[in-house]
């Protein structure tokens, strides 16, 4: 399928708020932290819904909207059920839209909220998603007081909510087009190392839209992937060298770019708040890049069918924006 | 690429792990830990002449509380970074992985959460180390009668 091409979707405002490590981190513009991972409720769980909906409060207090001007809010986190976005949605009367693809999330939310602007049938849409280091490490790996040694290539999910209002005003953000990745196996089951797992599914979906939007890499600014981590961005460059025949030297990945070093965080972050977060603290605040390439990468796996020797599917999608102030 | 050359070209971008040093950390804080079991083994039996049955058994429950404090404090997963496989080896890394359990359940309640989830590490040991157990016994009593 061809991309998705946008002429009047724009991101009005965005809302990030990190966790106590990612405040120590490389990021330094976001709008809010916390320091407690329970954030003054009883369970992590919890935690993270209120993370999100602080995000949505936010957005939608500093927009002086209202619940009834917006026309939908896309969620979406890594949990069972995506139950953290459905029992955050509960505090709202918006049409709530719930979505998953992993670490992928944010991008997908991207692309729907886009399409549901450009074909007419909304103007406000609250895009929302969040990871806690602490419910991830429970839902997909083990209890999270248990001390477990882990190889260099593994990542660490980052705890934060970050929210986006894309609407049909003329703004300074204006997303342009947008690829659904189709979902790529090829054959890795090492839950410690998603970055091998994801790069294939990046690789195709780059190209993918490379190819549909008639443009080189080079062509963009910065192509920004989501959390392959350190090891998993080195995988990708030569992936795509050898199957493609082109280099990309404009690349950086999200979740090698939150951490650093002294903090000894493996291969780096993962989850679907890296790209987002690295997006808003980081790139867009160095006002350095004009088009922006966003790769959003997840990795579609369950810990039932991993431990049933299953391998793993992964995904990825393409969102191009461009700063035009 | 085909699934067996991208299997090679993953391994080729691995991070080389310091195998070595992993082992020689491991090796020297395991190490420590027993002797200094041993230590307040030989200590208790000269001090308060308990049986060296007995000893061995308070030095057990003395690391096993020792490891599930820790873990309660929050500082045992941290040391197992820079420890290794030195805390885990030890019945300190059984006490830990039940203790870690207990805590991340108990929010579920103590029949639905802790009560079924407290041997979820664990169980595993307990379970194959009763099954092996069984059959040494069996193999002891062939042997010798």
């Amino acid at each position: 399928m061809a991309s998705l091409k946008f002429d009047n979707v724009y991101i009005k405002d965005y809302f990030t708020l990190v966790g106590p490590k990612e405040k120590e981190s490389k990021l330094n513009n976001y709008d809010m932290s916390i320091n407690d991972y329970y954030y003054k409720t009883k369970t992590f769980e919890m935690a993270e819904i209120k993370m999100q909906r602080v995000v949505i409060e936010n957005l939608i207090n500093n927009n002086n909207l209202a619940d009834r001007n917006l026309d939908f809010l896309i969620g979406g986190d890594l949990i069972n059920q995506i139950s953290i976005s459905s029992y955050c949605a509960k505090e709202f009367r918006i049409p709530f839209i719930g979505v998953y693809s992993a670490c992928a999330t944010f991008v997908e939310e991207l692309i729907l909220a886009s399409n549901l602007i450009q074909s007419k049938n909304a103007n406000n849409i609250i895009c929302v998603t969040s990871s806690h280091n602490l419910t991830a490490e429970r839902q997909f790996r083990y209890p999270t007081e248990y001390g477990n040694n882990k190889p260099n290539t593994a990542t660490s999910t980052a705890t934060s909510a970050v929210g986006a209002i894309i609407t049909n005003e003329k703004h300074g953000l204006k997303i342009t087009s947008g690829t659904v990745g189709k979902v790529i196996d090829l054959g890795i089951n090492d839950v410690n190392n998603m970055g091998a797992v994801m790069a294939p599914a990046c690789a195709d979906t780059l190209n993918e839209h490379l190819n549909s939007v008639n443009l080189k890499p080079k062509d963009y600014d910065l192509i920004l992937t989501g959390d392959l981590g350190c090891v998993g961005l080195d995988i990708l460059k030569e992936y795509y060298e050898n199957v493609y025949k082109e280099r990309i030297t404009n690349i950086m990945d999200a979740g090698c770019e939150i951490y650093l070093n002294s903090q000894e965080m493996y291969a780096g972050g993962s989850g679907p708040c890296c790209l987002p977060l690295v997006l808003f603290c980081k790139i867009l605040k160095s006002k350095r890049y004009k088009k922006i390439l966003l790769l959003g990468t997840g990795s579609l796996h369950s810990p039932v069918l991993v431990n049933q020797h299953q391998t793993i599917p992964s995904i990825c999608h393409a969102i191009s924006i461009e700063v035009i102030s | 690429m085909n699934k067996e050359e991208y299997k090679k070209l993953i391994a080729k971008k691995k991070p080389k792990e310091t195998r070595a040093k992993n082992a020689l950390i491991s090796f020297v804080v395991g190490g420590t830990i027993g002797v200094s079991g041993e230590l307040v083994s030989h200590l208790m039996m000269m001090s308060f002449g308990v049986s060296k049955a007995t000893s061995y058994m308070l030095v057990c429950l003395i690391l096993i509380f020792g490891a599930s404090l820790l873990t309660a404090l929050g500082k045992f997963d941290d040391w197992v970074k820079k420890g290794k496989c030195g805390l885990i080896v030890p019945t300190t890394g059984f006490a830990h992985s039940v203790t870690s359990a207990a805590m991340e359940y108990r929010k579920d309640g103590l029949i639905t959460g802790l009560g079924a989830n407290f041997f979820k590490l664990a169980g595993s040991v307990i379970l194959y180390g009763i099954v092996s157990a069984f059959f040494l016994c069996l193999l002891k009593v062939v042997i010798y009668g």
